[in-house]
């Protein structure tokens, strides 16, 4: 059954296709993402992005189609869906931590009641995060004390204390302020250097053509094209991509 | 110039709201006050007319006794409020089950009780309970008071079931998002994620139905429990004068406006206090 090996995609999406009530927001969508590779999702609003990355870790149910995530096919009724999201973070646009918890508490409280490991342990990985994410000295901060931007870095660490195996980010900047978008931005390009497979829905170009590994471009509900950062924003080919990046660019 | 409309997508800050709720002011207050010492002043000047003893002195006389009453209207405010929240809650958690049978049953009890008469409800209590209940050997009895006491708390448990069933409802979605994508169950969301931040929500109205259940506790006079209203009744009829008639109800309305209004103001601090985070 696990027959998952590194070299083949770590998620796979074949024909995906998903509709809400009489809108199609998912019309075939396929791709693979390796292991190690950071894609970024760009394309006008309401084209399906965030549906897509909903998905992958079962919080929206597709309609047909197959994606297996190390092979283990989402697209299943008998899905383990919390083995599943062990496996995949997520980072939202709106940060969601739990306003009653601390910084350091929200970092912790899945590694401990979901995967049951040692408190002591999960203590020190959660510290040694929110360092990485520069917020060392907020541990003991409520999320109603932090900035967007730290809200966010605390969510991006809350994410990682459960060692997934893929990222996704969904337009993790778009509610932030312009001043703390790069501190987001930083961490996240950290996360890739690292080696993290990411896959994030995001408007911000500049930030996609530094660290993507390759652009996709949704539009209506299909993937237009995709290709090299490098390529795809000299040389689009498809009329829709053009116009797309005339508006914004 | 219409000033609040927008065409942007706007998401307002969410209000717990069971019907506009009574409170008590401080105007009650002095009004009750000012209205009970006018008519012992008039009751007064007859009862000298008369040769008669003072009202205030006749007052007096049966304080002990009324705030033995009292404290029974207290006690079984107190007993009601318990027992109506240990069974709301489950109730209200059971209207947002994933169960379609569960959703719908208990949606129609707290509906049901949330709906009826509190006076039908205790009618209702006194009548069908019985005077014991035998469990094995042991007999417990059920006097009046107590049988009441469960016909007052079955409309607090359909309110309290309410009030479960609307703060769970009015935390965002994105914490079950978020709680989900963590891969938490359904339930260690519930219980770690949304219901704590439900408990602060649902403080104030909680506490404004404990004072909304406290001035009903008379209600069980009708059914002859031997409470403070009952208590007046009997002193008025014993002593036989017209002219204490009014002083001593409204001496009775005093004392359970002290014992409200302070949980009112409270249940105010608490509502302001919350409503900025």
């Amino acid at each position: 059954m696990m027959s998952w090996t590194p070299d083949q995609p770590l998620v796979r999406l074949k024909d995906v296709r998903k509709t809400f009530a009489a809108l199609t927001v998912l019309n075939g969508v396929s791709m693979d993402v390796m292991k190690g590779e950071v894609i970024c999702i760009i394309g006008p609003s309401g084209s399906g992005k965030s549906t897509l990355l909903r998905c992958i870790n079962a919080l929206v149910p597709i309609d047909a189609g197959s994606i297996l995530v190390e092979g283990q096919e989402v697209n299943d009724p008998k899905l383990d869906k919390l083995a599943l999201r062990r496996k995949v973070g997520m980072v939202f646009q709106q940060y969601n931590l739990f306003p009653h918890k601390t910084a350091l508490e929200n970092v912790m409280m899945a590694p401990i009641h979901v995967l049951k490991r040692d408190k002591k342990e999960v203590d020190a990985q959660a510290r040694a995060l929110i360092k990485k994410v520069r917020l060392e000295g907020k541990e003991g901060s409520y999320p109603g004390e932090l900035s967007g931007g730290q809200q966010q870095r605390i969510a991006i660490a809350r994410s990682l204390a459960m060692n997934p195996d893929v990222m996704l980010f969904d337009e993790v900047t778009a509610a932030l302020d312009p001043e703390t978008v790069k501190e987001v931005l930083v961490a996240i390009r950290e996360l890739a250097e690292d080696g993290m497979t990411c896959m994030l829905v995001t408007h911000e170009m500049g930030f996609a053509r530094e660290v993507a590994d390759e652009v996709y471009f949704t539009d209506g509900g299909v993937l237009v094209e995709h290709a090299p950062p490098k390529q795809f924003f000299a040389n689009p080919q498809d009329p829709r991509t053009r116009r797309f990046l005339d508006q914004i660019l | 110039m219409i000033v609040n409309r927008t065409d942007l997508p706007v998401l307002k800050p969410f209000r717990i709201r069971a019907g506009e709720p009574f409170r008590f002011s401080i105007w009650h207050g002095v009004a009750l006050f000012a209205i009970l010492l006018v008519t012992v002043g008039i009751g007064e000047a007859h009862a000298q007319a008369a040769g008669k003893p003072g009202i205030i002195e006749t007052m007096l006389k049966w304080t002990p006794l009324l705030l033995q009453g009292f404290a029974l209207n207290i006690a079984m405010s107190f007993l009601a409020m318990a027992i109506g929240t240990a069974v709301g809650v489950p109730l209200g958690l059971a209207q947002i089950s994933l169960l379609l049978p569960v959703r719908t049953g208990s949606w129609f009890v707290t509906q049901f009780f949330r709906n009826s008469p509190w006076l039908v409800l205790l009618f209702y209590c006194m009548l069908l309970l019985p005077f014991e209940v035998r469990v094995g050997d042991v007999v417990i009895p059920l006097p009046g008071w107590l049988k009441s006491t469960i016909g007052l708390s079955l409309p607090v448990m359909a309110n309290v079931s309410e009030l479960v069933r609307g703060a769970v409802r009015s935390i965002p979605y994105g914490q079950w998002e978020s709680a989900e994508s963590l891969a938490m169950t359904r339930w260690q969301t519930l219980h770690m994620v949304i219901l704590p931040q439900c408990v602060k929500r649902m403080t104030p109205p909680w506490m404004n139905l404990y004072a909304i259940l406290t001035v009903a506790t008379p209600l069980t006079s009708v059914v002859g429990v031997s409470e403070a209203m009952t208590l007046t009744g009997d002193i008025l009829s014993s002593e036989g004068r017209t002219e204490l008639l009014v002083p001593m109800y409204l001496y009775l309305l005093l004392f359970f406006f002290l014992y409200c209004y302070p949980i009112a103001r409270a249940t105010l601090a608490l509502e302001k206090r919350f409503a900025v985070k």
